[in-house]
């Protein structure tokens, strides 16, 4: 088994012990789905970690957090869209933090939904920095949550791989596309 | 506002829809003022794109006057500018190499997971072209919105008609990008598969980059006739078997270039095609692809095989072996606009291309759906159409 192991992320893999090796690197592991992710944005590292560590502006490239408030310097408070006009909240502490290249961070107890994972930022020379998002989660109410959460497209991989898109539209160009052509419709598009 | 929603197959209405407003800080409002259908229209008319939803504003070959800029907007009220069709952010990697239809930014992010899962990377936004390239409300309209203004639009000197330059927005540059990509070398001979406007323009271009021999090839008389203007030699492929006529007409080598302008709508009394067009209007899956097939097999040996033609799914019988075995090199996507707009803009006013010559008919937009019936019906005569707003504020 040793010997078919390659050099792509883990993230990636199709062996379901996957998940453990990844844990590995997360100095506290909260749930049991891995999502992982990775974006190169055309701007300076320090510039976007500076952004992603100022928690209260993250709502303004993820769909479904409606608001981060900030207890104590490692400490926040999340609240998060979920189906059916519902929200569900945790705390987060921040267990490791590296200036420019790391952020991780863990649910405290009695969280909505357990998680915990990593954003690191690496060099990308001329093409800017690479920005990994790599999370373990519990779903919502196990199985029967995360189907319902696919139904209303708040799965936390789309979620991610959207998130991340839009950070890369706001750091790289000022502002997040929509197509949207009026206010209410763009209303309607991120309510 | 006024604007022409899509609905269904050959099912498309002038309906009053709410006006744009500005929503980001580098978007600007543009009053149309004229507003081609496009030969890639005529996909999204036939039912061959995915992805649309009733009420889609259609419309990717505008220009008009700027009415409202966001604060981020470098364009200025008044001023009159022609909008390329790709949206482009001009921020990330692709736009720094001027590969501006593969901008990353341009679509929405919700909207290219679609792409990316069909296509393995999610492609930049287009005006009017399906939910796949960003679901954006396109151009025949009365008013656009238009998203990062300070990269796109391209201002117009006072003075130039309308008629002169509209084709900025997409079929001029589409052509001439089609030439370049045909990488013409001095006494070479290009067959061009599809007189319509993209064909036409193709042929023009070629010309101009040093091309001794065009053949063009289609089937309306009157469309080899414009082609035979410009100098191309011309083959009606109801008249004559293609691949033998390139054959002959090369001295038994083929053309050292050749370049698909026809792209789904292909024509052609083939087996192979009539299968293909069974599938597509299906969606079963795969493309109707005669003139790609063609060209490939008609190329000769080394030679450059060149595709602005829109694809949009899956392809059947594509000759790989000959494609292989004969070293051929295949360039082709959706036209960089914004990289052509200066040089092209610049050509036009030195008097060095015309482009008027290929409109056959403008219209009110009131009368738009009947200006995609006969795009659509009478390609022989119809070989352009472009839609005036303004000729229906005078009507009102
Ligand atoms: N790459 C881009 O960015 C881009 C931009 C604009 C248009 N396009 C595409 O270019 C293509 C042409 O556009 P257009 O506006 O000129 O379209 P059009 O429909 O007006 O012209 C197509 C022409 O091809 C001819 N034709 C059909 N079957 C043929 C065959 N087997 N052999 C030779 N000719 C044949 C038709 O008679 C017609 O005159 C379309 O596929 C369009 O979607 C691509
Ligand atoms: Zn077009
Ligand atoms: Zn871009």
């Amino acid at each position: 088994m040793a010997d078919l192991r390659d050099d792509a992320p883990i993230t990636t893999s199709k062996r379901s012990d996957g998940i453990i090796d990844a844990t590995e690197n997360l100095l506290e592991a909260k749930g049991h789905s891995l999502v992982g992710r990775s974006v190169t944005i055309n701007r300076p590292r320090a510039e976007l970690y500076a952004y992603w560590r100022d928690f209260t502006k993250l709502p303004s490239f993820m769909d479904n957090v409606e608001r981060v408030d900030l207890i104590d310097d490692t400490t926040s408070h999340w609240v998060v869209k979920a189906p059916g006009g519902k929200t569900v909240e945790w705390d987060a502490v921040i267990t490791e933090e590296r200036p420019d290249e790391l952020i991780a961070w863990a649910s405290t107890e009695g969280a909505d939904v357990p998680n915990s994972g990593r954003i690191d930022f690496r060099d990308a020379g001329d093409r800017g920095t690479v920005v990994t998002a790599t999370i373990l989660y519990d779903p919502p109410a196990g199985f029967i949550g995360k189907v319902i959460a696919k139904m209303f497209q708040r799965e936390p991989a789309i979620q991610a791989r959207r998130d991340l898109r839009r950070f890369k539209q706001l750091m790289e160009t000022g502002e997040i596309a929509t197509a949207a052509r009026t206010h209410k419709q763009l209303k309607e598009e991120t309510a | 506002m006024r604007a022409l929603t899509w609905h269904g197959k050959h099912d498309v209405r002038v309906d009053t829809v709410d006006d744009p407003e500005i929503l980001n800080p580098r978007d600007a409002i543009i009053k149309v003022t004229s507003t081609a259908i496009c030969g890639s229209d005529l996909h999204l008319y036939d039912g061959y794109i995915p992805t649309m939803q009733a009420g889609d504003i259609l419309g990717h070959e505008f220009m008009g006057e700027v009415v409202e800029t966001g604060p981020k907007s470098t364009l200025k009220k008044g001023q009159r500018v022609v909008v390329p069709f790709t949206i482009a952010c001009g921020s990330c990697y692709h736009c720094g190499k001027h590969q501006y239809s593969a901008c990353d930014n341009a679509n929405p992010a919700d909207n290219q997971d679609i792409a990316q899962t069909l296509y393995g990377q999610p492609m930049s936004g287009l005006f009017g072209y399906s939910h796949m390239t960003g679901g954006y409300a396109g151009g025949q309209a009365e008013y656009v919105r238009v998203p990062f203004s300070d990269v796109g639009p391209i201002v117009i000197p006072d003075g130039i008609d309308d008629d002169k330059v509209l084709f900025l927005s997409d079929i001029l540059p589409t052509g001439w990008q089609a030439a370049e990509f045909a990488q013409i070398e001095p006494g070479d001979t290009v067959a061009v598969w599809g007189c319509g406007p993209v064909g036409l323009f193709c042929v023009q271009s070629a010309f101009l980059m040093g091309a001794e021999r065009v053949i063009a090839i289609d089937h309306f008389p009157r469309r080899l006739e414009l082609a035979a203007k410009f100098g191309a030699e011309t083959l009606n492929f109801e008249e004559s078997k293609t691949y033998e006529a390139l054959m002959e007409m090369t001295g038994g080598i083929g053309p050292d270039a050749c370049i698909d302008a026809v792209g789904l709508e292909a024509h052609g009394l083939f087996v192979d095609n009539v299968w293909d067009q069974i599938k597509v209007s299906t969606f079963t899956g795969t493309d109707r692809t005669h003139s790609i097939r063609q060209a490939i097999i008609a190329c000769r040996k080394g030679g450059r095989v060149s595709m602005p033609a829109v694809y949009g799914g899956f392809v059947d019988k594509f000759p790989l072996g000959a494609f292989m075995e004969k070293g051929l090199t295949l360039k082709t996507g959706q036209t960089h606009v914004q990289h052509y707009l200066p040089g092209l803009l610049a050509a036009i006013m030195e008097g060095k291309i015309d482009t008027t010559f290929l409109i056959s008919h403008r219209m009110a937009l009131s009368e738009a759906p009947e200006g995609y019936k006969i795009f659509h019906d009478h390609q022989n005569d119809v070989t352009k159409v472009v839609l005036k707003p303004g000729l229906d504020r005078v009507a009102a």
